[in-house]
């Protein structure tokens, strides 16, 4: 694995309709031998990255590079890149090794070395014996290796796939994460994934790039992401995060306090700010414990509104510091099984675990809306515990 | 339950029951008698039954007894009194000409006379009678059941021993009009293929907006009259139209030398190309709507160029289109009647159109059944060939 760039984006825009900016002035950098994820939300602009860096579409401004020479005047097929497509795009009058020979054809390579480039493409991909077969009479997830074989067979450096696993079913999905991961180790290929998964995107990315509308919002390998989100947006994206607004009172070095309704918070400043600038905190749920008093800088009092018994933890919702969905997960161990619906416990988290961000509302950037009257907004609304993973959270066990 | 299932299944088959019915009696029965007319033919049969009778032990060379003779002269004489001799002469006279006018002229001289020999009175009446095929003819047109139109449909005629021979050169026209039909059809066909592909490919990979408006234009022509479009071609490429004038004016011709363009095979040519390419668009852009954007640029993405990636991934998946407007328009333009009588002129003319003349101007409804027959026939081969070759149910048609 080398870490010479790969795929570098310079300042790159683009709009279908002259008006709209479905990716605007983006600037990355994928090294030889990464596995890179733009994640986003639909719509955020991740298919027409990859479209621009597959050849289909022309940035309307900015340059990309592959291994550091333009590609602006280089057509799809001799940029000589794997795609993989969402639905696969496989050709379904060709049998399994038909397809598979056809990369190898157009490139006028010798029958006796087709059968071979083939059968260890199909062997990568298990699918060893499969040649003869038609696409339309394999399962969803032999198509997409298939697909996959197909998009390796003529040795590119690299790789992009477009929410490969978006048709599979969970079961299948998780193991052909794993498959991927396993295949792009092997090979030593650059890989530029895309989804709309977060969990997929950590447990198969060295890096994540995090897209929200047509901007690139942080770059960092996965465990950053969870751990130190810089934006607003990341942190309510991956995983679950409590969010509280407020405005910033003093700031020292290493922290700043934040006026919320209920009281002073002491966060970590993220980023540069100024005493009355507005800021979000960021706090997971996991981070905040019941405590006695005096243990944690910042505690405070509320009353538990319901509990929701998860197995192996517990997810206490309190009313807190103007948020009506502040979620606390206890661990399921002898005395905290004992807190009931309408008790009113005291909580607690250090300042390291709470991440003061840029309210990016007020700038017009954010996503998260602000309720006219922040009290009893809907569980999952955006101001309470955002993220995708908040289906364990149905609405309908809250009142358990 | 298993019961109830059964019943609803009865029930939705009887609500067929009105369309069966009507293509029953609109369409399968007329198709049907029509049919049976080619080689059902009882009408002499029904005139002369006890000539028909008595000649049965004629021995064909000879001349006839007295008695056949008798037997025909008491019949005709009945016929002129319905006056329906006309249709019986006409038929014995496709066997043999001159039968016609010796039919009549004899039923006409006996009218009054009673003579002692009746042989005598109707040599005398058309000498004709002397000769034993005027009673071959009659024998033969008697047959209540006859292959006769069939093979007069394929150029083929029984000489007086009753083998199967070729009519005389001048008059085989059947086949070579059928061979034109089939040839015309084909040439159709591909040129429609070649017009239409190109628009169905644009239509299909054409943002829905303007694919809309493409598809817009295409079916314009379905919902203007086929008369006036057909009329049209007329005001374009008559040897006074706008075409010829123009190339006049240009100076790519002269006005001695105008191209006709119209009134023969040219003529039926373009017309029907153009009516009928509508037929091959709409098959053909069904299809291709179905192949996703992604197959072509995984292809390219694959490494191939436009032209590989065309010939090896998008021809292939648009052979059932292909085969679906072939078909068709081949099918239509092989029974093709009114544009080809209107703008095709002598040499113009398909097989259809001299079915619709034996239907309207001579009357020979057994011949046109035959030569319906035999188009059928080639329909019906050519489905179950395209059958075999790609399979019906492969094909898309909308
Ligand atoms: N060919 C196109 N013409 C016009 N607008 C387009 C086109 N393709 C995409 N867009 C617009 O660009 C924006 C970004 O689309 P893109 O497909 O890149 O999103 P995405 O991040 O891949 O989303 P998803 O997760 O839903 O696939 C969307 O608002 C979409 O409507
Ligand atoms: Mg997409």
């Amino acid at each position: 694995m080398g870490s010479s760039p790969h795929v570098e984006f310079h300042g790159v825009s683009k709009t279908y309709d002259g008006q709209t900016m479905v990716v605007q002035d983006l600037d990355l950098c994928v090294n030889e031998g990464e596995f890179f994820t733009l994640l986003g939300p639909s719509g955020s602009g991740k298919t027409t990255c990859l479209m621009m860096l597959a050849g289909f579409e022309a940035p309307s401004s900015g340059e990309i590079r592959l291994s550091g020479r333009s590609v602006q005047h280089l057509p799809p097929r001799k940029r000589g890149i794997g795609v993989v497509f969402q639905n696969y795009a496989l050709f379904p009058h060709m049998t399994v090794g038909r397809n598979l020979a056809f990369p190898l054809e157009v490139r006028g390579i010798s029958a006796a070395r087709r059968r071979e480039r083939i059968r260890q493409a199909l062997e990568v991909v298990r699918l060893d014996g499969f040649e003869h077969r038609r696409p339309g009479e394999l399962s969803g997830g032999q198509q997409q290796r298939v697909a996959i074989a197909r998009a390796l067979v003529f040795n590119p450096t690299l790789v992009l796939m477009d929410e490969p696993l978006g048709a599979l079913d969970r079961r299948l999905r998780e193991e052909m994460q794993f498959e991927i991961r396993r295949m792009q180790q092997d090979l030593g290929v650059t890989v530029v994934y895309v989804t709309h998964d977060q969990q997929e995107a950590m447990a198969m990315s060295s890096r994540v790039a995090v897209f929200h509308r047509g901007h690139i919002q942080q770059v960092a390998a996965p465990e950053t992401l969870y751990e130190e989100p810089e934006r607003e947006f990341v942190a309510s994206f991956i995983g679950d995060n409590n969010m509280l607004r407020g405005q910033v009172l003093t700031v020292e070095r290493d922290h700043c306090d934040v006026a919320t309704p209920d009281g002073i918070v002491r966060a970590f400043p993220v980023h540069h700010c100024r005493p009355g600038d507005p800021s979000v905190l960021a706090i997971r749920p996991e981070r905040v414990s019941l405590t006695r008093p005096g243990v944690y800088t910042n505690e405070f009092e509320a009353v538990v509104e319901d509990i929701l018994f998860i197995g192996d933890h517990l997810r206490l919702r309190l009313n807190l510091c103007g948020n009506p969905n502040f979620v606390v997960k206890i661990q399921n161990v002898i005395g905290h099984s004992a807190v009931l619906a309408g008790d009113r416990v005291r909580v607690g988290w250090s300042v390291m675990d709470c991440r003061a961000l840029p309210d990016e509302e007020g700038a017009g950037s954010g996503v998260l809306t602000r309720p006219a009257a922040p009290l009893r907004s809907p569980p999952g609304d955006a101001t309470g515990v955002s993220g995708t993973d908040r289906a364990d959270v149905p609405p309908s066990t809250q009142a358990v | 339950m298993a019961l109830s299932l059964a019943g609803a299944r009865v029930r939705a088959a009887a609500l067929t029951l009105p369309l069966v019915a009507f293509i029953g009696v609109t369409f399968l029965a007329p198709l049907g008698l029509m049919l049976a007319r080619s080689v059902h033919e009882p009408l002499v049969a029904d005139s002369l039954p006890d000539t028909l009778a008595v000649l049965e032990n004629w021995d064909g060379v000879s001349l006839p007894g007295e008695d056949v003779f008798q037997a025909l002269a008491r019949e005709l004489l009945t016929l002129h009194k319905q006056r329906s001799l006309g249709g019986v002469a006409t038929r014995v006279n496709r066997l043999e000409s001159g039968m016609r006018s010796a039919i009549v002229r004899t039923a006409r001289q006996l009218r009054n006379a009673d003579p002692g020999s009746w042989r005598e009175a109707m040599i005398a009446a058309a000498p004709i009678w002397n000769e034993p095929k005027a009673w071959r003819a009659l024998q033969r047109s008697g047959e209540r059941y006859t292959l006769r139109h069939f093979l007069h449909a394929l150029d083929l005629e029984r000489d007086s021993e009753g083998n199967v021979v070729a009519q005389p050169p001048d008059q085989r026209i059947y086949l070579s009009l059928l061979g034109r039909t089939l040839m015309v059809s084909v040439v159709i066909t591909v040129i429609c293929l070649i017009l239409g592909y190109p628009v169905a490919y644009l239509i299909a990979n054409s943002p829905p907006s303007r694919s809309n408006l493409l598809l817009l234009l295409v079916l314009v022509p379905f919902w203007t009259s086929l008369l006036v479009r057909t009329t049209s071609w007329i005001v374009l490429l008559q040897n006074q139209g706008v075409i010829n004038d123009l190339l006049v004016a240009v100076g790519l011709t002269t006005e001695e030398s105008r191209i006709p363009m119209i009134y023969n095979m040219t003529g039926t040519l373009v017309a029907m190309t153009q009516i009928l390419l509508p037929f091959m668009v709409l098959p053909l852009y069904a299809v291709m709507r179905t192949i996703a954007p992604s197959q072509m640029r995984a292809a390219a993405a694959l490494g191939a160029s436009f032209g590989q990636a065309f010939v090896r991934v998008y021809w292939p998946q648009t052979l059932p289109g292909i085969a679906a407007g072939s078909l068709l328009v081949f099918i239509l333009s092989i029974g093709y009647y009114i544009t080809p009588a209107l703008v095709g002129g002598r040499t113009g003319q398909l097989i259809s159109n001299l079915i619709a003349y034996h239907m309207q101007q001579s009357l020979n409804w057994g011949l046109a059944a035959a030569l319906g027959a035999i188009l059928l026939v080639c329909v019906a081969l050519l489905f179950f060939l395209f059958n075999r070759l790609v399979g019906v149910e492969r094909m898309r048609f909308t």
